[in-house]
């Protein structure tokens, strides 16, 4: 279970996060939505410890997580990042097996290129671009490693950002499913975060709406539609009227 | 703003940063006695310091060491004193010119290359997806490049001192019409042993001050490509002052009278 508890961020005068409550069940995957600027990135980045909350603290299976055991959390968790951040001076496979060839979980050489090879082939991508360097993937493929690379250790925790941004609707519907599939799969508990709402439908339990750096609404993706929330109803609908201030 | 206000916030300022960048060392040192080590980095940083700029350096000392000794033979020729052309050839290059050119150069082609590489990781969430990945950034990138500067750099300096000198010989030899086999005698019964030391020592510790410097201003750039410019810019005139005010300080306790 993941439980983030009264997160306060600011940075300079911007009070970005005011007090933000959550808790996403184990195995359950839990969707954040919420307009440009409302928080959400640097809700994931407090819970990862990217970035130190002002205020508040973050839960998970109970225990509260702090700079003396945050390296055992993260050795718990794999992380698709918007822009797939994958190490431009590593081939494909040795982005994959990243985990695997040094630290806690190091295996052999030969036995993690194995692993990585697997798991590139469960998103869709064949041995070929194993050896390849990731400025020679399109962006879609570098979106698939990415998500090779978060499930290589075989992770409890995955946090997804954005992960259909950039992507044409088709690219971004492969990823929404593989994402759905490998979840169910594994069974690892799961926060996305994401503005587009094919990505909210296909991979939520639950749904977080962030607004003003509060939790807005929070509730099952099949409430989502009957939410009697103006600012949910706002948001899924893209209306450019409504409680939400939009600049022109 | 009051001048006066000015001139403190610009001390504080400069204070500041003499502050995080000492505390960054101390860390990076921290980091290299305690495991894991990267060994693979490690030898990559090598790999990349030290045998990919043979070519700058050996270009730089070449040229340095023949407009040395056309200088001294031109100047000693005002007094009658062009025979010591090899003597203050050697010395000019092993002491200063061999040492504080290659530091020079290690900052142009090394800190920058260091600097943007970072910088254009932390810009691409490459960081955070270390961090995410166990990965501690200081112990990955950081103490190779530094520890490989370190050791590295004095011997780019050591060759940088032999083809410097070579520089002055053909020059000598062949242009200024000294005898090869003098010319060789001279310069090696003039250097001491003394003189090899400080070049080293001058080495290792511009070495690391260029690939600090690198480490620092890429895991500290700001956003986006101004962001990775200006570390950039900021990495190379910081090691370029910091490596000439060391040389000086280091010139000053080695040849102390």
């Amino acid at each position: 279970m993941i439980a983030p508890q009264n997160i306060h961020k600011t940075f300079g005068g911007n009070r970005v996060l005011q007090g933000v409550d959550l808790v996403v069940d184990q195995g359950a995957s839990m969707v954040i939505i919420g307009g440009s600027g409302t928080g959400k990135s640097v809700l994931l980045k407090c819970i990862l410890g990217l970035e130190q909350p002002d205020k508040g603290e973050v839960l998970i299976d109970g225990q509260n997580i702090t700079n003396q055991n945050r390296a055992d959390m993260l050795g718990r968790f794999g992380m698709l990042f918007q822009s797939a951040a994958l190490f431009d001076s590593l081939t494909i496979w040795q982005n994959v097996a990243f985990r695997l060839l040094r630290g806690r979980q190091k295996r052999p050489r030969t036995e993690a290129r194995d692993i990585a090879i697997s798991k590139l082939r469960r998103v869709g991508l064949s041995e070929k671009v194993a050896d390849l360097y990731p400025a020679e993937l399109s962006g879609g493929m570098q979106k698939r490693v990415g998500l090779a690379r978060a499930i290589a250790a075989d992770p409890d925790i995955i946090f997804f950002d954005e992960p259909t941004t950039g992507l044409d609707p088709i690219m971004a519907g492969v990823i929404n499913d593989l994402i759905r599939e490998i979840v169910t799969e594994i069974g690892a508990t799961t926060i996305t975060i994401t503005h587009d709402m094919s990505s909210v439908r296909a991979i939520a339990d639950h749904v977080a709406m962030l607004h003003h750096g509060r939790v807005q609404w929070c509730g099952s993706v099949d409430t989502l539609d009957q939410a009697q929330d103006p600012f949910v109803d706002q948001f899924i609908n893209g209306r450019s009227e409504g409680p939400i201030e939009t600049v022109r | 703003m009051t001048p006066l206000a000015a001139l403190g916030r610009t001390v504080l300022g400069l204070l500041a940063s003499i502050g995080r960048l000492t505390l960054f060392f101390g860390e990076t040192l921290g980091h290299m006695i305690r495991p894991p080590f990267y060994l693979r980095e490690f030898g990559h940083a090598l790999f990349s310091i030290g045998w990919l700029s043979l070519p700058v350096v050996g270009l730089t000392a070449i040229f340095t060491g023949g407009a040395l000794a056309l200088q001294i033979y031109a100047g000693g020729a005002r007094f009658n004193a062009e025979a010591v052309v090899p003597q203050i050839v050697a010395i000019g290059i092993v002491r200063e010119l061999g040492p504080v050119l290659v530091g020079l150069m290690i900052a142009a082609r090394v800190t920058s290359s260091i600097a943007a590489e970072i910088a254009t990781m932390k810009v691409t969430e490459q960081i955070d997806a270390l961090i995410t990945l166990s990965t501690n950034p200081m112990k990955y990138l950081t103490v190779p490049r530094v520890l490989a500067a370190f050791l590295v750099v004095p011997l780019l300096v050591a060759v940088g001192d032999v083809i410097g000198i070579l520089g002055g010989y053909i020059v000598g030899t062949g242009t200024l019409g000294f005898n090869p086999s003098t010319y060789i005698r001279s310069t090696v019964d003039f250097l001491e042993w003394s003189d090899m030391r400080s070049s080293l020592i001058k080495g290792a510790a511009f070495g690391t001050i260029a690939a600090t410097m690198g480490c620092y201003f890429g895991l500290t750039s700001g956003r986006g490509a101004q962001g990775v410019g200006r570390a950039t810019k900021s990495s190379v005139a910081t090691a370029a002052v910091l490596i000439l005010a060391a040389n000086f300080l280091l010139t000053s306790l080695l040849f102390a009278a």
